[in-house]
């Protein structure tokens, strides 16, 4: 008798835990379309005025009369993270060639809570660094290098700062991808007298290729979104960049910056909350983009 | 020769990043400034220290990791133990919870304000701790994802043999296999929730108070970081640099405690 009201009380708990657990699986997967209808819900007044074409493609940001063009934003966002970009995919690439097949096991070691802590790093505290560090260094060194007078804030500092939160990102994907190549194919490729770069370079590279493709557009889709760190150093001038020592003003520095004022201004809030959603909109095609190059080299190979 | 510094400059800008927020903000850490609330405001007052900000954003990540621990950690069980066998239903779960780890997380602080006009709520700690929550909730899922998905599937053929529910498999069998695992990830999201400054700036709201109750405006570290460091007056700027050493010390402590625990637990795990 009491074994029977035992069973029933597990299977019963058994229930309770599989409803939550269908609960918690249902919030969580309803999240992405909130985040987006919120967003496209909020965006609405301003689209039905404005075309989302003439709103991306113009040039003039007056909200005081009624005027969003994000043109300049989004330009000041892809010059800081296209050259963030620059900067970070080579020293990953490199990096984690040396780590995986030039270095001793301790260095990899070594540099795996390197890469852990520097992953972990708040954007707040590299956005400080940008300011202690990067600012002064472009103003004093890199300007006047190139004849310049420079404050410092500019899209050069936002993107080595960008850099430097992107870079464990991909150097994590990356070496991950190193270590799961085959040894055989190494061996196969230095048995038929190929030397070491050569394998790396023409046989083991390529092998990876949509992977570091991947990578690359995962890592671009995450300094596309970073807002504190960059919006600390950039500069935040609304003018189209001219050359990397000029400042700028990305989308996410647009909104963050702007959301005390919002309220007050008719339709100000409805074109910042369609920055955001531009901003999910383009991670989001990012992510599938980078997905797609991965399951169509699966299936070539 | 190139790779080499490539590796070195990596491991150089950690010590450089560490290092020179360190040096400026170390001679401003005083007892004082981790013990008193500023006075006379926290963007003019030259008095006072930040201990409304470490306050705020312990209350806060605290209460997001928890929360999101109690969507997170089921989620991540019923994935690997009731949806084995549809292998493609889990992989599409993943998918999302990559995408939503990329997500940025100033997309998720205007989600936040979106709902927060829409029920008529203030800036305040509840809606800060919603909005933490939601972007922590995809890293803690991935993370714990990843250590269940490692455990033998032998174990759990034997646990069924035995006569065990589902549910009793994954929190007594499966949860307990992967202990060490799932405090790493639970740490992970916490480090994330306490350092991160977008999702929190339209929603938390900033104060000089300690906060009494959820309905509150709340005080964060980062966003402590990030006003006071824009302030024309030095005293100010000083309290900026105090913060941004004790974040430092309290990712680095959280990053060892981490190390500790995943070392620690190792010998809870049954062998194959």
């Amino acid at each position: 008798m009491n074994l029977r009201r035992f069973n029933i009380e597990r299977h019963l708990r058994n229930r309770m835990h599989t409803a939550w657990m269908l609960c918690s699986l249902v919030v969580v997967m309803v999240v992405p379309l909130l985040l987006f209808a919120g967003l496209a819900y909020k965006s609405l007044p301003l689209l039905s005025d404005h075309s989302v074409l003439s709103l991306i493609f113009s040039r003039e940001w007056k909200p005081m009369s009624g005027h969003f063009g994000f043109y300049t934003f989004i330009i000041s966002s892809l010059w800081v993270t296209v050259l963030a970009l620059l900067i970070a995919a080579p020293v990953c690439l490199l990096t984690a060639i040396h780590l995986t097949q030039y270095a001793r096991r301790w260095v990899l070691h070594l540099m795996h809570p390197v890469i852990d802590l520097l992953s972990g790093i708040p954007s707040v505290i590299i956005g400080v660094w940008g300011i202690l560090v990067i600012v002064p260094a472009i103003s004093k060194y890199v300007g006047p290098f190139f004849g310049k007078t420079v404050s410092g804030y500019s899209i050069l500092a936002g993107s080595v700062v960008l850099a430097i939160m992107i870079i464990p990102f991909i150097l994590n994907i990356l070496i991950e991808l190193f270590q799961n190549i085959p040894v055989e194919l190494k061996e196969a490729s230095l048995s038929l007298g190929a030397t070491k770069w050569q394998t790396i370079k023409l046989v083991l590279i390529r092998k990876i290729m949509p992977g570091i493709v991947s990578s690359f557009a995962l890592g671009m889709s995450r300094a596309f979104g970073e807002t504190i760190a960059v919006l600390m150093v950039v500069g935040n001038v609304t003018q189209i960049p001219k050359s990397i020592f000029h400042p700028g003003y990305p989308l996410p520095a647009l909104i963050a910056n702007n959301y005390g004022e919002m309220l007050s201004v008719p339709l100000y809030d409805s074109a910042l909350m369609l920055a955001a959603l531009i901003l999910f909109v383009i991670v989001i095609c990012f992510h599938f983009l980078s997905r797609i190059v991965v399951i169509r080299s699966e299936k070539f190979q | 020769m190139l790779m080499f510094c490539s590796t070195f400059i990596i491991a150089a800008s950690l010590f450089l990043i560490f290092f020179s927020v360190i040096y400026t903000g170390m001679p401003y850490l005083s007892w004082e400034m981790i013990t008193s609330t500023p006075k006379g405001g926290f963007y003019f007052g030259r008095e006072g220290g930040i201990s409304n900000a470490i306050i705020g954003s312990v209350y806060l990540s605290v209460g997001s990791t928890l929360l999101a621990l109690l969507f997170g950690l089921p989620l991540a069980l019923f994935m690997n133990v009731h949806l084995v066998r549809h292998k493609m239903l889990v992989n599409a779960i993943r998918f999302v919870m990559d995408l939503l780890w990329g997500v940025p997380s100033i997309v998720y602080g205007a989600f936040g304000f979106t709902i927060m006009v829409f029920f008529g709520i203030r800036a305040s700690l509840l809606a800060g701790i919603i909005t933490v929550t939601l972007f922590i909730i995809p890293i803690m899922v991935r993370g714990i994802d990843e250590v269940l998905h490692s455990v033998p599937h032998g174990l759990l053929e034997s646990a069924y043999s035995l006569g065990s529910t589902k549910s009793e498999t994954a929190y007594r069998v499966f949860l307990k296999q992967s202990v060490p695992g799932v405090i790493t990830a639970v740490l992970l999201s916490f480090g994330r929730a306490i350092g991160d400054a977008a999702a929190i700036l339209f929603t938390t709201g900033y104060t000089d108070y300690i906060p009494t109750s959820l309905s509150q405006p709340t005080a964060t570290l980062p966003l402590a970081i990030f006003f006071q460091l824009s302030s024309p007056i030095p005293e100010v700027r000083e309290r900026a640099y105090a913060a941004a050493v004790i974040l430092i010390f309290i990712i680095l402590f959280i990053s060892i405690i981490t190390r500790y625990f995943s070392r620690k637990y190792q010998g809870n795990k049954i062998n194959f």
